[in-house]
């Protein structure tokens, strides 16, 4: 029995007046990928964003309903967010590699929350490279400055300085939607390494992709979850008219 | 599409002449040609006499001062810690007004850079944007009020304060001139910190959040640094304007040729002691030299801070 990590219950969204996640109810296992497909504007991404509340940065932004991480409400008043945020990483959809070192990106997360220790930060920095199979391309350059890497290197460098704190879920916005398919294979490889010791959220537009890499697929449509199952039933015998429209190309 | 419902080629519609591939083959792009080699020309010689007028003016200025240096008694009174042209022999030394100088300039800094910075970050970061477009501009106009009506305000406003405040003989002091040119820097500073900040992109605030850092922490550790070769810059403007600005100094920092001890007592600066005799000198002279000697330690001085300027920002480029 796979143990829960996310769930939602009645969960909606409202930017403004407009109603941006409609009754979502969704539930996530530990150590799964779950996929979040659909159209642009759909609502995938603001339903990812939830989940470490960085919607929180938008002030017309209001949410209802039940958003569990394990046993606390995500949206609750007493949730601490940088709490939240150091157990669920992010990944965006451009690299965004800070303007400074290699070394100084992945160990920026740890000094931020007040490790000191040279040794430490030596030992961690390394460790999520490796995870995030940088490590050899990049140990002779870890005092570089990491925006000189590619495309495809600075992507995996956000996903270690993601890993750095060591969080249990990682969300993943379009992580290759910037990337070249070689990259793109990187990255996607990579996913089903981390998936053993990660709870993974990825959003996708790339159907293939979804199919690939994750275990569960949620499809989303103006803000309605239509269908949430497991992926191979997804893409082979959609329950949902829509669904099926979606996944064979017929529209979006 | 034709009347008739056929395609129409464009050619069936423009008779187009095939271009010749001969050099100069018309008339028209002959002369085009010949725009273009006039264009260079001007171009050419508008960066030529730019840089050779610098050349020619420090030519000029090292010329002018190199008798002092030739004359040993002068010259050996070029380091005296007293500048008293006029007494009887006259004393040249440069340290006092270097002295002078340095602390109204370093002292300017020391108030201007927090400020500035600290408004740059407030208009750009947390201020609304209401309140930012108010401010901005109002800080921008203050860019532009003259020295010399700066000088007069802190001659007949700042003066007096810093001389009741501190209990002092009088309010000309270096202090004084300090505060008055931070205040001509700090728009420079502000505005064009205010700038870089502006155009960090938001994905940094947005990557460094998702690591758990607060707004204000992602601010001090991200925003801010990779803001650093703007801000820097501004500060290097900011101190261009400061250490050569005269009008203001020769009002407000009482012009006496002593080393200062303190930010308490007047000071004379390179600047204020060139606009000040410069006029009643008489041409040739010892003095006359020796102000071209001060003219020419400015000169180096002020192409040192720029270069240590340069570097720092190509620095903070390549990190970049």
């Amino acid at each position: 029995m796979i143990k829960t990590k996310i769930s939602a219950e009645n969960l909606n969204l409202f930017y403004g007046d407009f109603h941006a996640l409609k009754d979502i109810h969704i539930s996530m296992g530990e150590r799964q990928v779950t996929a979040l497909i659909g159209p642009s504007g759909c609502g995938k991404s603001t339903f990812l964003r939830c989940l470490n509340r960085m919607n929180d940065i938008i002030p017309t932004c209001r949410v209802q309903g039940k958003l569990m991480f394990e046993d606390t409400e995500i949206y609750h008043p007493d949730t601490d967010v940088v709490a939240l945020r150091k157990r669920v990483g992010m990944v965006f959809q451009a690299p965004n590699p800070f303007p400074k070192s290699v070394y100084e990106n992945v160990a920026y997360a740890p000094k931020l929350h007040g490790l000191k220790d040279k040794a430490r930060l030596d030992e961690i920095v390394e460790t999520s490279l490796r995870q995030a199979a940088l490590w050899d391309e990049v140990k002779d350059r870890l005092h570089k400055p990491a925006l000189g890497l590619s495309g495809g290197q600075q992507q995996r460098l956000c996903i270690a300085r993601a890993l750095a704190i060591q969080p249990e879920v990682l969300l993943m916005d379009e992580p290759t939607s910037a990337l070249d398919p070689i990259s793109t294979l990187k990255i996607e490889e990579l996913i089903r390494e981390l998936k053993q010791y990660y709870t993974i959220v990825i959003v996708t537009h790339n159907m293939q992709q979804a199919a690939r890499i994750s275990d569960k697929t949620a499809f989303f449509l103006v803000g309605d979850l239509v269908e949430f199952d497991d992926t191979e039933v997804i893409f082979t015998n959609p329950k949902d008219q829509r669904t099926e429209d979606y996944i064979t190309g017929r529209f979006g | 599409m034709s009347p008739n419902g056929e395609h129409m080629a464009i050619k069936d519609v423009v008779t187009v002449e095939k271009p010749s591939l001969a050099k100069s083959a018309s008339k028209r792009r002959r002369a085009w040609n010949a725009f273009e080699k006039v264009s260079e020309g001007i171009l050419f010689a508008s960066a030529f006499i730019g840089v050779v007028t610098i050349i020619l003016i420090f030519l000029f200025l090292f010329k002018e001062a190199l008798p002092v240096l030739f004359d040993a008694k002068t010259a050996a009174s070029l380091t005296a810690s007293k500048w008293y042209p006029i007494s009887q022999p006259p004393v040249f030394g440069l340290i006092p007004l270097i002295a002078g100088s340095l602390i109204v300039t370093v002292g300017a800094i020391v108030i201007s850079v927090p400020l500035g910075v600290g408004a740059a970050i407030y208009l750009s970061m947390v201020a609304s944007p209401m309140v930012r477009e108010i401010l901005k501009p109002t800080i921008e106009v203050l860019a532009g009020i003259p020295s010399v009506v700066l000088g007069f305000f802190g001659m007949a406003f700042l003066a007096p304060v810093v001389k009741s405040l501190f209990h002092l003989p009088t309010g000309l002091t270096a202090l004084t001139g300090a505060i008055t040119l931070a205040l001509m820097a700090l728009p420079t500073i502000t505005s064009i910190s205010e700038d870089a900040i502006s155009s960090v992109p938001g994905k940094y605030m947005e990557a460094a959040l998702s690591l758990g850092a607060t707004r204000w922490q992602a601010i001090v550790t991200v925003i801010v640094p990779a803001a650093f070769s703007g801000i820097t810059a501004s500060v290097m403007l900011g101190i261009g304007r400061a250490i050569g600005e005269t009008m203001t100094v020769l009002m407000v920092t009482g012009n006496a040729g002593i080393i200062p001890d303190s930010f308490l007592v007047p000071v004379r600066t390179m600047t204020a002691t060139i606009a000040a005799e410069m006029g009643e000198v008489a041409r040739g002279s010892d003095h006359y030299h020796a102000l071209f000697v001060v003219g020419a330690v400015l000169f180096i001085m002020t192409f040192i801070i720029n270069l240590i300027a340069d570097m720092v920002s190509r620095r903070m480029k390549e990190v970049e």
